[in-house]
C-alpha cells in the first residue's frame, strides 16, 4: 500500500507552508531520515525527513507552491514491490481514500471481486495508513476549548481549518483570535455576517482576497536579489514573525488601500504651556506631546465619527468605540499597542497607560488584546526630528495619524513674520471609507484642539 | 574535585530554582543547584509556608475563644509564643530537607555557596569570599528571588521596625504591632497578630486594602479585619518613625491629616525589590528593568544561554508561577514541542489572612477597562449550608464573565477555605471552559464549592439558592 506523505506542521500554530523545494524526484529511492523536501512558513524553513523506506512514487504538490494546507498529501511513497499503477487516485490531494470497512455498501454486485494485483491490494481490513508520514490522527474530530468553539461559532470560523497551539494541539483562544487577523481566515460556509459587531473584529472580511497568492506576484529569492545588486558582500539578518508580519501587512496595505494624505501645521505653543502646568501639579505623571494628540485625536474621532471606520466588502464599519493604536518601535520591527476608548480618557490615564504598554511591548509581554483591533492608529516621529511625513494605514483601520516633530518655525501672521512652534500632522486616509472632505473636516478639527488645548477639556 | 561541567546550572534553590532542576533532571539533563542560604529559599524556610504554620497557630487562638458557638468551654486559654515559632520553624525544616532528599533522588549537584556568572557559560560559586567551585553550564537559570523593598525613613532594625522575616520570630507576643502595606505578606502577618490578641493598625498608601484584588473584596475583606477590631488607615503614608526603647510612635498622614499611632513593633511590607545584584550580569546582555531580570515568553534574557525565572523576572511574586516558569524554561531549552507560554489570567493568588483571599484573572474593573462587557455573579457564604454548618457564614464568591464569548474572564472570592476552592476556577480557565461547562457540572452537597455553582448561576440569572 503506498504511503501518502502529508504536509508536516512545523510549529503548533502553523496551518499551511510553502513547499520551497524538493530534493527527491519521481522514481528516486529513499531511505528513512532522507531529506525529501524542505518546507517555509512565516517563520522558518525547514526539511522534511522520510520516516519509511521505499520510491518516490508521485510528488502531488509542485515545488514553489504556496499555501499548502497543512496534512494534505503532498507525495507517495512507493513501498518495495509497489508500482506505480497502486498509485490511481492518489494524486487528488484533497480526497483521502475511505475506509476499507466503507468501501463495500450494499447494492455493490459481492460476486466477482475486483481485478487488482493481489501484491498491491491493501489487506481487506487494514486502516489506511494516511497519515504515517507525521503521525497526525486521521480522525476527523476536532479538539477544541469550549471557549474556541463558541468563539469560532459567532466569527464564523471553520475549526476544521485551523491548528491548535494549546496541549497536544488542542484549538485554544489565541489560535481563533490569530485566525480572526490573518487575511486568509478559514470563514465557514454559512457565515453569520448579519448584525454588525458592537466592537471592532480584528479583521475584515474585506481583506480576505488579498491572501490567495497572486500570479505574477515579484519574487524576492535572495541569489536574485544579491545578483541584481551586482553580488556585493553582505550579511543576513534572519526574517523574525515580526518582521514577516510587518511585510506582509505593510504590502498588503500599500496594494489594497487607496492612500492619500492630508497635511496641516499645528501651532503647540499653547499646548506647550498647559503641558508644562500639568507636570508642574503632581509626579504621579508626566504628560507628553503625543499624550496630548492621542486624546485629541481620539476626541476628534467623536466630533467627525465617520473616519472611525473601516471598509468591508458589505457596508463602510463605523466603529462605536475608539480605541487608538499607537506605533511603538521595538529593537527590530514595531507594534501599535492599543489605548481602549482613548476618547473617554483623561491625560494622566492615557500617559500612564501609554507608558506601562510602552515598556511591556518593549519586553515582549503585550497580550493579545492589547495589540490587536484598535480602530485607528498613530505614528510619532516627532522624537527623531522628522518635521513630516505620511504613514501606512494599519488594516483595516481607516486613517493613521503622521506626527512630526514640534520646532520653532518663522510663521506669518496678521502679515508680519513670527515664531511659533509648530508640529506637522499628516492623515493618511482610506479613500474607499474616508474621502477628501471628511478627512479635511476630521484633520481641521484636530488641529483646533491641538492649538486650543483648553478645548480637550469640553 | 567533583564534576563541574552540567547541562543546566541553577542559580537558587526556591520553588523555581529547584522545581527547573527536577524537570531538567527528569529531561535527562545533567544539573546542578547553587544554593547561598537554604534549600527551598523564602518560600520554604521564610515565606509560604513558615507562615502558613504561624496562621494555623492563631486560627485555633481564634477557635478556641469561640469555643461557645461549637458547645464547648474551656478555662485559661493560653499559648506560649516561643512554641508556636518552633512549631513553625519546625515545620520550614522539614520541608527544606525534603527539597535536600528531591534533589539527591533526581541526581542533581547541589554547591553550597554564592553564584555569579563568570563569562561564557560560566558560574563561580563562592561562600564567604572563598571560591567552591567554578561550573560550566550550557544553560544558565538564574532564579536568585526577591526580597523586602526598604523606604527611606522606615529601614527595618531587627528589634522594633521588623520585615517579614523578623515577624516570622517573634521572641515574645507584641501587645501592639503596626502593619505598613495591606498586600498579601502585610495581610497576613496583620490577621496573624490580631488573632494572637494583638492590637493591630494597618497603614495602606492605596485607597483600599488587599489592593490587588477586586473591589468588592477589599471592601468585604476591610469589614471583616475592623469588625476582629483591625484599625485601617488607607490612602495613608507613614511620614515618620520615631523609635524609642520598646516602642515606635508612626507619623500618619491621611486625608491631609496628621495621626500619631504608637505600637511595640512595626511590620513593613511595602512590596518587594529583586535580587539582581552579585549574579554578574554586568558585562552580559542581559536587561535589568526595576529591578527585575527581563526576559521573553520563553524566560530567556538577552544573553544567549542564561534565563531568568520566579520573583526575579517580576510579578506576580509567587511561588507557583515561579515553579511554572521554571517548567516551562526548561522544556523550552529541552526543545519540546508542546510547551505553552504562561497565562498570567490563569494564575491562582491566595491569602491566607482570616477570612481568606482567594482569585484568578481579571476583577470586574480591569475586564471593563479592558473593553469587555461583562457578566458579573456573585453568591454569599450565608446562603450556603455547609457554611452555616461550619459556622463561617461569612464570605462571598464572585466570578466575571464576558456578555458576549462566556469567558470565564475571573473569580474572586473571600471567606473559609477559599484558597483550596479557587483551584476549580483555575482548572476552568485553564481548560477555557465557558459559562455553559460550569453550569453543566454537578458540585457535591453539602460543601463550600457549591458557592462557585451559585455564582456561576446568578451571572446567568439563574441563581437557586438567593
Amino acid at each position: 500500500m503506498p504511503i501518502e506523505i502529508l504536509m508536516p506542521a512545523l510549529s503548533p500554530t502553523m496551518t499551511e507552508g510553502n513547499l520551497a523545494k524538493w530534493h527527491k524526484k519521481e522514481g528516486e529511492t529513499v531511505k528513512s531520515g532522507d531529506v525529501l523536501a524542505e518546507i517555509e512558513t512565516d517563520k522558518a524553513t525547514m526539511e522534511v525527513e522520510a520516516i519509511d523506506e521505499g520510491t518516490l512514487g508521485k510528488i502531488v504538490v509542485p515545488e514553489g507552491a504556496q499555501g499548502v494546507k497543512v496534512n494534505s498529501v503532498i507525495a507517495v511513497l512507493l513501498e518495495e514491490g509497489e508500482d506505480a499503477k497502486s498509485l490511481a487516485g492518489a494524486d487528488k490531494p484533497a480526497t483521502k481514500p475511505p475506509p476499507a470497512s466503507a468501501a463495500a455498501p450494499a447494492q455493490a454486485t459481492p460476486a466477482a471481486p475486483a481485478p487488482v494485483d493481489p501484491k498491491t491490494a491493501p489487506p481487506p481490513a487494514a486502516v489506511p495508513p494516511a497519515s504515517r508520514a507525521n503521525g497526525a490522527s486521521a480522525d476527523d474530530r476536532v479538539f477544541a476549548s469550549p471557549l474556541a468553539k463558541r468563539m469560532a461559532a459567532q466569527a464564523g470560523l471553520d475549526l476544521a481549518q485551523l491548528k491548535g497551539s494549546g496541549p497536544q494541539g488542542r484549538i485554544v483562544k489565541s489560535d481563533i483570535e490569530a485566525a480572526l487577523v490573518k487575511p486568509s481566515a478559514p470563514r465557514a460556509a454559512a457565515a453569520p455576517s448579519a448584525a454588525a459587531p458592537a466592537r471592532p473584529p480584528a479583521q475584515p472580511p474585506a481583506q480576505q482576497p488579498a491572501a490567495a497568492p497572486r500570479p505574477g506576484a515579484p519574487a524576492y529569492g535572495k541569489d536574485l536579489i544579491v545578483a541584481q545588486a551586482g553580488n556585493p558582500p553582505y550579511s543576513e539578518i534572519p526574517h523574525t514573525g515580526m518582521r514577516r508580519t510587518i511585510a506582509r501587512r505593510m504590502v498588503e496595505s500599500k496594494q489594497n488601500v487607496p492612500h492619500f494624505n492630508l497635511t496641516v501645521d499645528c501651532e503647540i505653543d499653547a499646548l506647550l504651556k498647559m503641558r508644562a502646568e500639568l507636570n508642574a501639579k503632581s509626579d504621579a505623571f508626566k504628560i507628553s506631546v503625543n499624550d496630548f494628540v492621542v486624546r485629541a485625536a481620539s476626541l476628534t474621532m467623536r466630533k467627525v465619527p465617520r473616519a472611525n471606520a473601516s471598509w468591508s466588502d458589505e457596508a463602510v464599519l463605523l466603529w462605536k468605540t475608539v480605541d487608538c493604536a499607537v506605533a511603538v518601535a521595538l529593537d527590530d520591527g514595531l507594534i501599535t499597542p492599543i489605548i481602549r476608548q482613548a476618547d473617554q480618557k483623561g491625560l494622566a490615564t492615557i500617559s500612564n497607560e501609554m507608558k506601562d504598554l510602552a515598556s511591556r511591548a518593549k519586553a515582549g509581554k503585550l497580550k493579545l488584546e492589547e495589540f490587536q483591533g484598535g480602530t485607528f492608529s498613530i505614528s510619532n516621529l516627532g522624537m527623531y526630528g522628522i518635521k513630516d511625513f505620511s504613514a501606512v494605514i494599519n488594516p483595516p483601520h481607516g486613517v493613521i495619524l503622521a506626527v512630526g516633530t514640534g520646532e520653532q518655525r518663522p510663521i506669518v501672521k496678521n502679515g508680519a513674520l513670527a515664531i511659533a512652534t509648530v508640529m506637522s500632522c499628516t492623515l493618511s486616509c482610506d479613500h474607499r471609507v474616508v474621502d477628501g472632505a471628511v478627512g479635511a473636516q476630521w484633520i481641521a478639527a484636530f488641529k483646533r484642539m491641538i492649538e486650543d488645548p483648553l478645548t480637550m477639556l469640553l | 574535585m567533583a564534576d563541574t561541567t552540567f547541562d543546566l546550572v541553577v542559580i537558587g534553590s526556591g520553588p523555581g530554582g529547584y522545581v527547573a532542576a527536577i524537570r531538567a533532571a527528569q529531561l535527562g539533563m545533567k544539573t546542578a543547584v547553587v544554593e547561598r542560604e537554604h534549600l527551598g529559599g523564602i518560600c520554604l524556610n521564610w515565606g509560604c509556608i513558615p507562615t502558613k504554620a504561624l496562621l494555623r497557630s492563631s486560627e485555633i487562638n481564634h477557635l478556641l475563644h469561640n469555643l461557645d458557638q461549637y458547645g464547648f468551654s474551656a478555662k485559661d486559654i493560653a499559648f506560649d509564643a516561643k512554641k508556636v515559632v518552633e512549631r513553625s520553624r519546625k515545620v520550614a525544616k522539614q520541608l527544606s530537607n525534603g527539597v535536600a532528599f528531591l534533589l539527591k533522588k533526581n541526581k542533581i549537584t547541589v554547591f553550597d555557596g554564592e553564584g555569579k556568572l563568570g563569562g561564557k557559560g560560566k558560574v563561580a560559586v563562592s561562600k564567604d569570599g572563598n571560591k567552591v567551585a567554578d561550573l560550566v553550564g550550557k544553560h544558565i537559570v538564574i532564579a536568585s528571588g526577591a526580597r523586602a523593598r526598604v523606604l527611606p525613613g522606615l529601614e527595618p532594625d531587627g528589634k522594633l521596625v521588623w520585615t517579614y522575616k523578623e515577624a516570622m520570630v517573634p521572641p515574645a507576643m507584641p501587645k501592639s504591632v503596626l502593619v505598613v502595606g495591606s498586600g498579601a505578606i502585610g495581610i497576613e502577618f496583620a490577621s496573624f497578630y490580631r488573632n494572637m490578641g494583638a492590637e493591630v493598625t494597618v497603614v495602606e498608601v492605596l485607597d483600599r486594602v488587599v489592593p490587588v484584588e477586586d473591589e468588592e473584596i477589599s471592601a468585604f475583606a476591610r469589614k471583616a479585619f475592623e469588625k476582629q477590631g483591625m484599625k485601617i488607615h488607607t490612602s495613608a503614608t507613614v511620614k515618620a518613625l520615631k523609635r524609642a526603647a520598646e516602642s515606635v510612635t508612626a507619623t500618619i498622614e491621611t486625608g491631609g491629616k496628621s495621626v500619631e499611632v504608637t505600637a511595640e513593633r512595626v511590620v513593613l511590607a511595602v512590596g518587594i525589590v529583586g535580587n539582581v545584584e552579585n549574579l554578574g550580569l554586568e558585562g552580559t546582555k542581559v536587561r535589568v528593568d526595576k529591578t527585575h531580570i527581563v526576559v521573553d515568553q520563553w524566560l530567556a534574557t538577552d544573553e544567549p544561554g542564561i534565563y531568568a525565572i520566579g520573583d526575579v523576572v517580576g510579578a506576580p511574586w509567587l511561588a507557583h508561577k515561579a515553579s511554572h516558569e521554571g517548567v516551562i524554561c526548561v522544556e523550552k531549552i529541552a526543545g519540546l514541542n508542546d510547551v505553552h507560554p504562561l497565562e498570567i489570567a490563569n494564575i491562582p493568588g491566595c491569602t491566607y489572612c482570616l477570612p481568606q483571599i482567594a482569585s484568578v484573572g481579571l476583577t470586574e474593573a480591569k475586564a471593563k477597562a479592558n473593553g469587555r462587557e461583562v457578566r458579573v455573579g456573585r453568591f454569599p457564604y450565608i446562603g450556603n449550608g455547609k457554611a452555616i454548618a461550619l459556622g463561617e457564614p461569612e464570605g462571598m464568591i464572585k466570578t466575571v464573565f464576558d456578555a458576549k464569548t462566556g469567558e470565564l474572564l475571573g473569580a474572586h472570592m473571600i471567606g473559609a477555605e477559599v484558597t483550596e476552592l479557587i483551584q476549580g476556577y483555575a482548572i476552568a480557565k485553564t481548560l477555557e471552559t465557558t459559562e455553559a461547562e460550569l453550569i453543566e457540572t454537578i458540585f457535591p452537597h453539602p460543601t463550600l464549592s457549591e458557592m462557585m455553582h451559585e455564582s456561576v448561576l446568578d451571572a446567568y440569572k439563574r441563581v437557586i439558592h438567593m
